[in-house]
């Protein structure tokens, strides 16, 4: 049995044989937003070991349902997916109580933002932002949008994949995680420099599986897509 | 389990606002911590800590989000893990991007942090996304008027002589009481330490 690499203090390790680098050429806002000097190795003590905490009080009732929560006069524009998974430890050991929050691109490839420009259309019961909090078992599920896929300047005829952006803390700040979830069968995929920065071995665990199971009879494609995020090799100590 | 493996970070990209920073942008929707972490009964010396994102050409990032994370001032992490607790309803946690200010600085208002343990001068940790950089980076923010206990502390001492600079926040008197200063420099000879913590 392989275990993650430990540091003294019994926390896993960044491995950088799953994440992208820091400068990665092809997507051109890296070459002056990278830094170029080796990280410094830093031995995880106590200010590492903790984070913040987000629990289901920090949840609207509607957070978790994006094809709702936006609602203005009808129904959002898209087609209804679900997205469900859990949040696991190296271990394989979930993560409760932990907050996903995500935003995405409504079906026509348009985000809310203001600074996007793209020429499609905003949809006026779409928001596109949404918030869950694990159960006990580290098990999360949102409703939402498929999103849309959108082009962008990077280089000619640039176009990102179908995306979802998911933001998620774990047990401390050390398993802080922002990345993208995928859809599988995108040919956008191949394509797209984003996506194709992170090393080839670790790509698929960015890319949902189509679930019968998750699917809902007469409502919604399911979707599903574990994390995994560092974590302690042992339960930490109860305060 | 080779089954488990960590999943790859990506790019928090140009439109995590209206997600992740809502309050402070102007969407409709709640916000789980933004600028100001300070409350009525925080105890300890307000600070806000001021700071930009320069790229490698120097110029201000205008869509980087910053977190901070810090001890209160008594140097206790309001966290399962840190059995001292905090007597407050101090969090500790801070996150901005910095879209909005003019100068696209972040601006935290807070307390200075205790120091967390014998030995450690007091820091404050702080994590860097933005649109073009693909995996997150840790870096921490010391405190210019603790000389001392900086010159000891493990974690600043482990970093070569002539970097350890990017790493201090300058005390001044402003506008907003005690300041400190601090701006991030993605490249460049003045390249900000960042952790591979």
């Amino acid at each position: 049995m392989s275990s993650p690499e430990s540091s003294a203090s019994g926390y896993t390790k960044r491995d950088w044989g799953s994440h992208p680098p820091l400068i990665h050429p092809d997507y051109k806002s890296t070459v002056l937003r990278g830094p170029t000097k080796p990280l410094i190795p830093l031995q995880p003590g106590l200010t590492e070991m903790t984070g913040p905490v987000y629990g289901h009080e920090a949840l609207a009732p509607l957070d978790a349902d994006l094809t709702r929560n936006g609602v203005r006069n009808g129904e959002p524009v898209g087609e209804r997916i679900i997205i469900t998974g859990r949040v696991l430890d190296e271990l394989g050991r979930g993560v409760p109580n932990t907050l996903i929050e995500i935003w995405q691109a409504n079906a026509s490839g348009r985000y809310v933002h203001a600074a996007d420009q793209h020429a499609a259309a905003l949809d006026p019961n779409f928001f596109g932002g949404g918030r869950c909090v694990t159960d006990l078992d580290g098990r999360y599920k949102f409703y939402t949008i498929k999103p849309g896929a959108y082009p962008w300047p990077n280089h000619f005829n640039a176009w990102r994949p179908n995306h979802i952006h998911l933001s998620l803390f774990g047990t401390s700040f050390l398993s802080r995680l922002v990345t993208q979830l995928y859809f599988p069968g995108d040919p956008l995929l191949d394509l797209d420099p984003i996506f194709l920065g992170t090393p080839e071995a670790a790509r698929d665990r960015l890319v949902a599986k189509f679930s019968i199971d998750a699917t809902e009879e007469g409502f919604a494609l399911g979707y599903a897509f574990d994390i995994v995020l560092r974590g302690p090799l042992s339960t930490p100590m109860e305060g | 389990m080779a089954d488990f493996k960590q999943t790859p970070s990506q790019t928090v990209g140009p439109y995590f606002a209206y997600g992740l920073t809502a309050k402070q942008y102007g969407y409709p929707q709640t916000s789980i911590a933004e600028g100001v972490l300070v409350g009525d009964d925080t105890e300890g010396e307000r600070i806000t800590l001021i700071g930009r994102v320069l790229d490698g050409e120097g110029k201000p990032v205008s869509d980087a989000m910053v977190e901070i994370w810090q001890a209160d001032a008594q140097g206790r992490y309001t966290h399962p893990a840190d059995p001292r607790g905090s007597n407050s309803t101090f969090v500790g946690f801070g996150r901005l991007g910095t879209g909005t200010d003019p100068q696209n600085r972040f601006m935290f208002q807070t307390v200075k942090p205790g120091a967390v343990a014998e030995g450690q001068a007091p820091h404050i940790t702080l994590i860097l996304f933005m649109r073009g950089l693909l995996t997150h980076l840790y870096t921490r923010v010391y405190f210019s008027d603790e000389a001392e206990a900086n010159a000891s502390d493990p974690v600043l001492t482990a970093v070569p002589a002539d970097r350890r600079g990017t790493l201090i926040a300058a005390r001044e008197a402003g506008a907003n009481g005690v300041e400190y200063r601090i701006d991030i420099h993605m490249q460049g000879p003045d390249e900000t330490v960042f952790f591979d913590a």
